[in-house]
């Protein structure tokens, strides 16, 4: 057993990966080894080539845009690079084979899952068509999919994330390759789900000692699932090493920078918040009735009847997973959908009624900021007229404006000078700057930032959030974050509601909520949250 | 993520980066186009004839050092006539893309914007769309008799709901993104929202069915006068020459042949850029090759 456990079966050398066109390298001198049953973590920010690294093990470079320019690939002693296209073929599924991020788009929707698993068979030449069903509905049973022979039969969007990720994992486990790579095979689906599938990996991994070259940005997952970790960085290896090595005893500056920027499950210890009370919801709730021909009129309670409170100074945090409610609830209190029923009293006003003519003057109390920093900036207008347009459209004169959108540059971290350029220029972390000062510019009593720094790698992530925190408690704005990472609020929020199916289903300070949760679902949330026994602030598990 | 999300953005770089080769029939459509215009513009210069005047002792007579495309049925100079022709053919399609795209572009920003107008809106456009520019351009001749105005109608109507279509479908998916809806939180006056937010991003696909509306509205009107609904017989242009030419095309093929194959070159032109158009501003509709 230990001789098979330490038997080499990736091993690269030197790798350099380059466009084709202007031979610029996008990695460079990329070594690492990885043995049968271990499970290899490669960690880095967007950019810093891990899927790059992934793809030229797979042999799946696009060969019109990128090539490798230097070093070697070895999987099961056989080069990678100096295998013909044929023989590549063969040894994907066979000894080598790749699960994506996007179960979805991973799976032909016209085609049952059965049949798809099934060609990986047949283009094999494995068994006759009996063999083969017996074969893949045994696989299915494997990685724990209920009623294999319905799930054979159907097609994917049939299925939830989880079962289609299940099934791609089948399809890549079937044939019992030596090496899966695992690309950000869990950033798209829910905490819960991300928990059943990372069991899943480690169950076949043990079962059937392959070895796991997992793709991630999240350190949550890599504590917990990490045999080794590769820490890359702008097609640079930075560091190599255990586990505890990376985490606990990081070498190099930048993993060092990159670990501690993670939050940890643990809330800081706030204190409680005192401030007068700005904003009070009731009763709010959103129903969406879907008139049909057969089956009548059906009616979806996205939001159920919901009521939250927020003072000067707060940050509360909404959490829940995808179909929670908790972007309708955001939705609904910036008015950007008509709630059904129920209260927003913004001070002494009720604005959950108002028609969009009345609620202008009150927009100003209530700012928004957006999840895709991409897509929250009209890329045709210069960052000054971006962050004015809401003061000009409130009357301040320009030049004032102006002069303000400055200010509020330098106060979210940015300069004056970046005042003429355009979006494009600016990184996802400065956008997100970008859009925060523009929340700022009208003085708003209410902040809703709905899943702000999501889309954020992580070192970016804990400057916006210390941003946000800081301008919290500097203007008395209170702010409703809504985010599906629980580390994340507990970091920044001083509240917390925890959303379901609709409706709140626990709500206290964060100490209360993460530490003591009082409700099933909450623990159950808790109890998902990729690695929630490190303190990756003071490279440390917790006591 | 910067990086990745920026290609998009840089998509129309590297479509100019490609290799030459594939460029050449665009080069030639625009230097042909080009050439248009300005046989459009200097006409009168070009050609000593006046593409009016009757020599009923001229008549029918073969191309010649003196009249290169030779005469038609009344004697009159068919080269000056497809040249002046080239200048009625221009004027009339870039008036009825213009007006198209004008009057597309303020309903479709109505229809996608404001959705309790959309159902009426567009369920009127459907309608329009429903008429035959043909049967229109009889009925309006009946009505009002052959002048320019009736065929522009005539072209305009059934054209400008294809624009309407595509500006609402524009403005429709503009709507949820997240910059219009911070534009919303802003208090941005709507009339905003649609100038300065909306509109620019429609220009793009408006320039490319401009192309199309401009190809399509040449080819209408000289259906429409070759059908003798069009413009009044005695204006030179390229669809009343070819249909006074057809009487004598066995014994003179060259009265239609002749403002045939401007005709044909120029719509030709223009579909061959407007397909570049559409390459350059939406690289995903482009054939993969």
């Amino acid at each position: 057993m230990e001789t098979a456990k330490t038997k080499e079966i990736l091993r690269i050398d030197n790798l350099d990966v380059s466009l084709v066109e202007s031979g610029k390298t996008l990695i460079r001198d990329i070594s690492f080894t990885l043995h049968a049953g271990e499970t290899l973590c490669l960690v880095g920010e967007s950019g810093s080539g891990k899927s790059l690294t992934s793809l030229a093990v797979m042999g799946l470079l696009d060969p019109g845009a990128l090539r490798v320019s230097a070093g070697r690939i070895l999987v099961e002693g056989i080069d990678v690079l100096a295998a013909s296209a044929e023989e590549l073929r063969q040894m994907r599924a066979t000894r080598m084979s790749m699960v994506f991020q996007e179960p979805m788009t991973a799976l032909n929707p016209t085609e049952t899952v059965g049949a798809q698993v099934e060609e990986v068979l047949r283009v094999h030449g494995e068994g006759n068509a009996v063999t083969r069903r017996e074969r893949v509905l045994k696989m299915f049973e494997a990685v724990h999919l209920p009623a294999p022979e319905r799930i054979h039969a159907s097609y994917p969007y049939q299925l939830s994330g989880g079962q289609r990720q299940r099934i791609v994992i089948s399809m890549a486990l079937i044939l019992n390759p030596r090496l899966l790579i695992a690309d950000e095979p869990t950033t798209a689906l829910d905490v819960t789900t991300q928990r059943q599938i990372l069991a899943l990996i480690e169950e076949m991994q043990q079962k059937f000692g392959t070895a796991v070259l997992f793709i991630t940005h999240d350190f949550g997952v890599v504590s917990d699932i990490a045999d080794r970790i590769v820490v890359m960085n702008r097609g640079d290896l930075v560091e190599t090493g255990t586990r505890d090595e990376i985490l606990a005893r990081p070498r190099q500056d930048y993993t060092r920078m990159l670990v501690s920027s993670v939050p940890s499950l643990v809330p800081p210890g706030r204190m409680p918040v005192t401030g007068a009370q700005i904003l009070e919801v009731a009763n709010l709730n959103k129903v969406y009735t879907q008139g049909s021909f057969l089956s009548g009129r059906r009616r979806v309670d996205a939001l159920k009847p919901t009521g939250l409170t927020l003072a000067t100074g707060e940050i509360l945090g909404i959490v829940g997973e995808s179909g929670s409610g908790k972007t309708t609830l955001a939705r609904c209190l910036t008015r950007l959908i008509e709630p059904t029923g129920g209260a927003i009293r913004l001070g002494d006003t009720d604005i959950s009624a108002m028609s969009q003519r009345q609620l202008r003057p009150y927009r100003r109390r209530f700012q928004v900021v957006f999840q895709d920093p991409f897509r929250s900036l009209n890329a045709r207008l210069r960052v000054r007229d971006i962050v004015a347009e809401g003061m000009l459209n409130f009357g301040t004169p320009r030049e004032e404006a102006y002069a303000r959108v400055g200010d509020l540059l330098e106060r979210v971290g940015l300069s004056v000078e970046m005042m003429d350029r355009y979006p494009h220029q600016f990184s996802g972390g400065q956008r997100q700057r970008i859009c925060i000062a523009r929340a700022l510019a009208l003085r708003p009593e209410v902040l809703i930032a709905d899943e702000s720094v999501s889309a954020l790698d992580v070192s970016v992530q804990k400057q916006v959030l210390e941003l946000l925190r800081e301008i919290c408690d500097e203007t008395g704005v209170g702010i409703i974050f809504i985010t599906h990472d629980l580390r994340v609020a507990a970091r920044i929020c001083d509240r917390v509601l925890v959303m379901q199916r609709g409706e709140v289903v626990e709500s206290g300070s964060v100490d209360e909520v993460l530490t003591r949760p009082a409700q099933a679902y909450t623990r159950e949330l808790i109890g998902a949250a990729p690695g929630r026994n490190w303190d990756f602030e003071h490279f440390r598990p917790f006591a | 993520m910067q990086k990745v999300q920026d290609l998009p953005g840089k998509a129309p770089a590297a479509a100019r980066s490609r290799p030459r080769s594939r460029d050449w029939p665009v080069r030639v459509a625009c230097a042909f186009l080009v050439f248009i215009l300005i046989v459009a513009v200097v006409g009168p210069f070009l050609t000593s004839g006046d593409p009016l005047h009757i020599n009923a002792a001229n008549r029918i007579k073969p191309p010649s050092a003196e009249h290169l495309f030779g005469t038609d049925a009344m004697g009159r100079d068919v080269f000056a006539r497809v040249i002046y022709g080239a200048r009625t053919s221009i004027i009339v399609g870039f008036v009825a893309a213009l007006a198209s795209l004008l009057l597309g572009l303020a309903v479709g920003l109505l229809a996608g914007y404001f959705p309790l107008a959309d159902a009426t809106i567009m369920r009127v456009m459907d309608g329009i769309m429903s008429i035959p520019s043909i049967v229109l351009a009889v009925a309006l001749v009946a009505i009002t008799g052959a002048n320019l105005g009736t065929v522009l109608i005539a072209i305009i109507v059934p054209e400008f709901p294809r624009v309407v279509r595509l500006v609402r479908g524009v403005i429709l998916s503009l709507r949820s993104e997240p910059y219009v809806e911070a534009a919303i939180s802003l208090a941005t006056p709507t009339w905003r929202i649609l100038f300065r937010h909306m509109l620019p991003n429609t220009l793009a696909p408006l320039i490319v069915q401009g192309s199309f509306v401009l190809a399509s509205a040449i080819l209408t009107e000289a259906a429409l006068s070759f059908l003798g609904v069009g413009l009044p017989p005695e204006i030179p242009s390229w669809g009343n020459i070819m249909a006074e030419g057809r009487t004598y095309f066995q014994l003179r093929p060259g009265l239609i042949f002749f403002p045939g194959i401007f005709l044909a070159l120029t719509v030709l032109s223009i579909n061959l850029i407007g397909d570049a158009l559409r390459d350059r501003f939406d690289p995903k509709l482009e054939k993969r090759h």
